[in-house]
């Protein structure tokens, strides 16, 4: 728990330190060296800021941590409230932040002990950056801990998954598929933002390109569904665990602002039009409507979060996409069936006709929500 | 809301509609636009001066006998909300939109809006010139009345001349190409104007209205000009030679043009639409002898003129004509003098999956009452018309146009207010 003190600008929104437990363990994949990145080396004693001011923007700082405690990283704004911050910052590892900043001082702050106290070094933001409201800040703060939430819960279900399928419980394996990849699917933009795992777990076979090996998800999808056989299925099941390991450490690594936020939440109704309603996503099981849930309930959850703002700026925007994520969440809850939904293939043409437009009616309004957010 | 003609309509829509009034779009803010984009204004007007675009107000809807622009781009919609507000907001920002489509305006901004918001406009029309563009608005019977249910009060205005059609004999109509609570029909010069308005429409109608089927139609099969060429359909016959043309009054008022003499005051100056998919059997007419092809129709095939007469516009010896063909079944003379506005257009929508052209005429004719036009016409055809033989009907629809919009006004304030 965070001091009080520095939570008070930031609204309601309660960091925990579970749900950001696993960021920045992993910093030398991928996603790492930013051109233009600030490093910060922290110690447990000290906390070195590589420039001493920049202009107002997206400012990216990667941090290092050179002690022997875990460390933390905090980027407070001149009035004091945190606007970003990364914690359980492994001795040896690092991580990176970025923010919006406008003009102002900010203070950079290391925290060996996570205690939320430490050495800090001051960075002045000058320049004609958009201030940023606080409430967006808060926003991201818990879209992110909604995010740290959805990747434990794919990965304990994915782990169930994967134990059936080597055990060769088909009826087992078969129930549990379509749970395992609620999680992913709610925040899947921002875990295809980790480019190399998407394809790695999520590629559906007409997708494949030439002499790309398949693994993942579909794979073990086919395998249950089409073949019936889980014979040398374990390998593939053990491979998936491990991809979605390895996006709980990196997820709190990934870039996330107000705007991508809302522009996520229109690209989850998006992956509904394309693959749900057309039921491509899971061609073998049939279990589209699930997936179609997961990302309602993800670009719905985007969407709470920035709302405030939202009915502040548009409140015509604000009561139009409440009343359609209500609408499309309704219609969906005809096709409810025990703790799943009904097989896709059973939904006829004018039940998907009706699905389709009420994706529609709610990403035509969805689309605007990146232009009010940025505004 | 007089904002709509100011913004859009007697003054230009080069300003961003969309930005000024916000999402909503149900406060029209005006004052802004006039400081904002004055010049672009100017210059647009400019541009609109050479004829290409067709007014947008008046008393009667334009698209009806405006001339028959060379496509057609039609759109039958469900509307997928019970509020009536929504709908009605909708119509306004339809009518805005539509304003400034058919002056040769983007609606809203194209490509200069906000880099985090997709564009107002969809730009696909951008530099094109406005063809000619008219968008017409109907209104079907089920946005009065649908399995009872009286969506929107509206149940006591469904005009009497708005019938469900009757089944006709032959008729094979599937439910995705047939009905719907509203209409658009887009005609252009250019299809790609054709096809920017309905698809600018439906993006701002979702959540409101859903597409239910649409049409692309060429070839316009019938004209509105009498010194225009009467066109070809996809037979290679001219039809539709008595056609009733733009200018002639007398005949519009008595039969394209409905009074409030005739039940529902809220359709005075408005019409009646009936749009029919006739699908043509290609191959089987293909095969069929140039003398087999002449006697469906009652005419040459390359003339056009009428058995036992010179030209196509000849004076038609109707018992010269085979009982049973086309032009002598429908021909004024042949129902008491009754006729029709016809706008059809040819279609090819491909193939069937069989290997067979889907092809045919997207029919669309107006008048003042379908009970005692179409209807009496089609009975008689669809006993008795030699071309059965060659043609079915697959789609089917009929729709209550509203009159034309005045300054300031909306689409459908007549029936809504």
């Amino acid at each position: 728990m965070r001091p009080a003190h520095l939570l008070a600008a930031a609204g309601t929104v309660l960091v925990s330190l579970s749900a950001l437990s696993a960021c920045g363990k992993d910093d030398d994949g991928g996603s790492a060296g930013k051109a233009g990145a600030i490093t910060v080396t922290a110690t447990d004693s000290t906390c070195e800021v590589g420039a001493k001011s920049g202009a107002a923007g997206a400012t990216t700082f990667k941090v290092t941590n050179k002690g022997s405690q875990v460390n933390e990283l905090e980027i407070l704004a001149p009035d004091g409230r945190i606007v970003s911050e990364r914690e359980n910052i492994g001795p040896g590892t690092g991580a990176e932040i970025t923010v919006t900043l406008s003009a102002g001082t900010y203070k950079i702050l290391c925290s060996a002990g996570m205690t939320g106290k430490g050495p800090s070094q001051a960075f002045t933001v000058t320049g004609k950056g958009k201030a940023t409201d606080p409430r967006l800040d808060a926003a991201v703060a818990a879209y992110r801990v909604y995010i740290g939430q959805q990747v434990d819960d794919t990965l304990a279900k994915t782990k169930r998954f994967a134990e059936s399928v080597k055990k060769g419980d088909v009826a087992g394996a078969k129930a549990e598929f379509a749970p395992s990849r609620f999680g992913w699917e709610a925040i899947e933009p921002v875990a295809e933002s980790f480019g190399d795992i998407d394809p790695k777990v999520d590629t559906r076979e007409a997708d494949l390109e030439q002499g790309q090996k398949w693994t993942g998800w579909h794979q073990i999808e086919k395998a249950l569904w089409k073949t019936g056989s889980l014979q040398g299925e374990g390998v593939y099941a053990d491979q998936l665990v491990q991809e979605i390991e390895i996006l709980k450490q990196r997820v709190g690594t990934a870039s996330i602002t107000a705007t991508s936020m809302a522009n996520g939440a229109k690209e989850l109704l998006d992956e509904v039009a394309t693959g749900k309603i057309t039921g491509e996503e899971d061609t073998f099981s049939h279990t589209d409507l699930s997936d179609f849930k997961a990302n309602v309930e993800g670009a719905q959850k985007a969407f709470e979060l920035l709302k405030p703002v939202v009915q502040e700026r548009d409140a015509g925007l604000a009561t139009d996409l409440t009343e359609e994520f209500a609408k499309v969440s309704q219609l969906l809850d005809k096709y409810k069936k025990g703790d799943g939904y009904v097989s896709y293939d059973t939904v006829g043409k004018a039940q998907r006709k009706e699905l389709s437009d009420e994706v529609n009616a709610l990403s035509e309004p969805l689309s605007k929500l990146a232009g009010v957010v940025a505004k | 809301m007089s904002g709509v003609t100011e913004a859009t309509g007697s003054t230009g829509s080069a300003v961003s509609r969309r930005r000024l009034l916000g999402y909503s779009g149900a406060t029209l803010v005006v004052g802004a636009a006039a400081g904002a984009g004055l010049a672009s204004v100017a210059e647009a007007q400019d541009k609109t001066g050479d004829g290409e675009a067709v007014p947008f107000f008046g008393a009667h809807q334009s698209g009806i006998a405006t001339p028959v622009q060379d496509r057609l781009h039609f759109a039958a919609f469900d509307v997928v909300t019970d509020e009536r507000d929504r709908l009605v907001r909708m119509l306004k920002d339809w009518t805005a939109c539509a304003a400034a489509l058919t002056a040769g305006h983007p609606y809203g901004s194209a490509a200069g809006g906000l880099p985090e918001s997709p564009p107002d406009d969809t730009g696909e029309a951008l530099g094109l010139p406005p063809s000619r563009l008219t968008i017409t608005v109907g209104f079907g019977p089920t946005l009065f009345d649908k399995d009872g249910k009286d969506r929107f009060g509206l149940k006591a205005r469904r005009p009497a001349a708005l019938i469900d059609l009757p089944h006709f004999a032959g008729d094979n109509l599937t439910p995705d190409r047939t009905g719907g609570d509203i209409c658009v029909q887009a005609c252009a010069d250019d299809p790609q104007v054709a096809v920017h308005a309905i698809r600018n429409l439906a993006r701002i109608g979702f959540g409101v209205v859903a597409v239910r089927w649409s049409q692309l139609g060429f070839g316009k099969t019938s004209s509105t000009t009498p010194d225009q060429q009467t066109p070809r359909n996809l037979f290679g016959f001219k039809d539709g030679t008595r056609n009733i043309s733009g200018d002639e009054h007398e005949a519009l008022d008595k039969y394209v043009w409905a009074s409030a003499k005739d039940g529902a005051a809220w359709m005075n100056g408005g019409s009646y639409l009936v749009a029919r998919r006739i699908r043509m059997h290609i191959e089987t007419w293909d095969r069929t002898s140039l003398k087999e092809q002449q006697d469906v129709f009652g005419r040459t095939k390359g003339e056009g003129n009428p058995y036992g007469a010179k030209r196509e516009h000849d004076v038609v010896p109707l018992a010269k004509l085979p009982a049973d063909s086309h032009v002598r079944l429908a021909h004024p003379d042949s129902n008491g003098g009754l006729r029709i506005l016809r706008r059809g257009y040819s279609f090819t929508d491909g193939t069937d999956g069989l290997g067979r052209l889907d092809a045919g005429l997207f029919f669309i004719a107006y008048q003042r009452d379908p009970r005692t036009q179409f209807v009496v016409l089609q009975s008689r055809l669809a006993a008795s018309d030699h071309m059965n033989e060659y043609v079915e009907h697959v789609g089917s629809a009929i729709f209550a146009c509203p009159p034309g919009v005045r300054k300031g006004g909306h689409w459908g304030e007549t029936l809504f207010t």
